[in-house]
């Protein structure tokens, strides 16, 4: 097939002209790898967490590398919603690659407002609505691993934004179909999985953990295959888009998630690696789309043979 | 700065345990400025999924190198780099050392390691100055010879007395800030957080502008992941984690809030 394949994917309303976007946390706010990689390229940004106010994140150390990955705790550090608009939003307005915002609050409240601050934001394409994260006390994974917490939560967010609402799944969770599942029926638009998995490591010398949190989010390629099954399990279990992330270097890292059942794929850590990751894999699906003669990137998803 | 596959022409040791690495990179050696970093991929480091950030060495004739010591997995793995072997390198990064003020005589500080980018500056200005060189032995006092090709005065310390006075560099320093009556001579020193720290004390105490290139481990290296964060009081009082990485490395010393 000669044609060009068609590579452009809706997810929940949201147009991106390819399925891979870069993941919450390893892309800033945009401007810091502007110098490295052509953002129109990407098929979204999806921003670092944003809560209501200024949040100064966790102690150093706060990042280990590991046997093929590594370990954070950066603990969400970040602007607040105001400082965020202001400060990041012009730049980022200056492309048409979608931008999500992933937002946290302390609790349900802060959630709720977080959201609705960003209904009158112009340029935000939607919400990845972070339930997930290990390295925050408060927030966070809490709302993650609870199932009725985590419904309760997306249904009261949902009540608050007219954005498409992608809630970000924890990956260590005994069925993660349940709940996603419980997104869905809460009012979710998509979900996202996986965040990080919940890890340590220690100094034998000291005897003390390496991070100041002592326990962290674990990324990187050694996290892929659970991440594929995550999204595999997932994606049999709603009928709204899942998109993939977790250890993705490679086109082919990529291809897995999508064939498991995602939508699109978001490349996180691997940017730190080589900040071009995105667009090769980009350039990379394409190519098996072509080499497979499928005309777009949608015959693929979910295509898992039994 | 970019990325750039940079070609290995040099690999060879220095002394002891200390390599200098001199790769074809003309774009980023073109813009390099002293105390500013490249973040290289060391090649063949098979799992490892962060670079190690580097503090450029010298930088001319489309050419840049960096000096290391093998102290970890990464550094370890740079050993079997090869000549022609090509290596992914971000750079330049950071925002260097200022030079506008340096004025007469100033003092740069390097313990081990930390003495690259302090030969890099010590070639790139036109004042010449005193050099204090302080490490653990013999073995650990690098480029001496650089700054006195160059017309700085050199003052070498080790802890163990193998070569220079016996002591740390803060020693030698205490002694020449001593001489320095009614003057006030600008600093700048690279090395490890404790010689940081007591040469930015010794300089805000005499009301002498201390700049220190701090040394941390990285992850994105371009500000984005929020890894290599430094405490830095503001203007108002104020306390925040700076990123080293992109606000830095090089940060004032009576603005930096050391721990306790």
């Amino acid at each position: 097939m000669s044609d060009q394949p068609d590579m452009s994917v809706d997810i929940a309303g949201i147009r991106m002209k390819n399925p891979v976007m870069v993941a919450s946390g390893t892309f800033g706010y945009g401007p810091e790898y502007a110098d490295l990689v052509d953002i129109t390229c990407l098929g979204a940004i999806v921003v670092k967490g944003i809560c209501l106010d200024p949040w100064e994140g966790n102690d150093v150390p706060r990042m280990v590398e590991v046997r093929g990955g590594l370990i954070n705790a950066i603990g969400l550090q970040g602007p607040g919603v105001d400082s965020f608009v202001e400060t990041y939003m012009p730049f980022l307005r200056q492309f048409d690659t979608p931008v999500i915002v992933n937002i946290w609050g302390r609790d349900k409240d802060e959630y709720e407002e977080v959201a609705a601050r960003f209904n009158d934001v112009e340029g935000i394409a939607g919400l990845e609505l972070n339930i997930s994260c290990p390295n925050v006390k408060e927030g966070g994974i809490a709302f993650g691993t609870d199932i009725t917490m985590a419904s309760d939560l997306i249904s009261r967010v949902r009540k608050r934004t007219s954005l498409p609402l992608i809630p970000k799944l924890a990956p260590n969770v005994p069925q993660v179909g349940l709940f996603a599942k419980a997104a869905e029926d809460a009012g979710a638009d998509a979900v996202s999985l996986i965040n990080t998995l919940p890890a340590m490591v220690i100094d034998i010398e000291t005897r003390r953990p390496i991070l100041a949190n002592r326990v962290g989010g674990l990324s990187g390629p050694a996290i892929h295959p659970v991440a594929v099954k995550q999204v595999w399990e997932a994606a049999q279990a709603v009928s709204i888009p899942v998109i993939g992330m977790g250890g993705i270097e490679t086109a082919d890292d990529a291809l897995e998630f999508i064939i498991a059942g995602a939508a699109a794929v978001a490349v996180g850590t691997a940017t730190f690696t080589d900040p071009a990751t995105a667009v090769r894999v980009i350039d990379g699906i394409g190519a098996y789309l072509q080499r497979h003669d499928l005309a777009g990137v949608g015959e693929l998803v979910g295509s898992i043979r039994e | 700065m970019q990325i750039e596959k940079a070609i290995v022409r040099i690999h060879e040791r220095v002394a002891g345990d200390y390599r200098e690495l001199v790769l074809d990179a003309p774009a980023t050696a073109g813009a390099a400025r002293p105390g500013q970093f490249v973040h290289l991929r060391v090649p063949r480091l098979d799992g490892s999924v962060l670079r190690r950030p580097f503090s450029i060495y010298r930088a001319r004739d489309a050419r840049l190198s960096i000096l290391y010591k093998s102290v970890g997995r990464g550094t370890r793995a740079m050993e079997s780099i090869a000549v022609g072997d090509t290596v992914d390198m971000i750079g330049p990064l950071g925002n260097g050392f200022p030079l506008e003020g340096i004025g007469e005589n100033p003092a740069l500080v390097a313990g081990g390691y930390g003495v690259a980018p302090l030969s890099f500056l010590a070639g790139e200005v036109d004042v010449r100055g005193t050099v204090f060189i302080g490490g653990a032995t013999a073995r650990d006092i690098l480029c001496v010879g650089d700054f006195e090709s160059l017309g700085w005065t050199v003052r070498i310390t080790t802890e163990d007395g193998s070569l220079g006075a016996k002591g740390l560099v803060t020693a030698a320093l205490d002694v020449w800030m001593a001489e320095q009556q009614g003057a006030s001579p600008v600093h700048y020193a690279c090395g490890p957080d404790g010689m940081l720290r007591a040469v930015g004390e010794r300089a805000v105490a005499a009301g002498h502008t201390a700049w220190l290139s701090l040394d941390k481990h990285m992850g994105c290296g371009v500000g984005a992941c929020l890894a290599c964060v430094q405490k830095i009081r503001g203007e108002d009082g104020s306390v925040s984690w700076k990123r080293v990485c992109k606000d830095g490395p090089v940060f004032d010393a009576s603005v930096i809030e050391w721990d306790a």
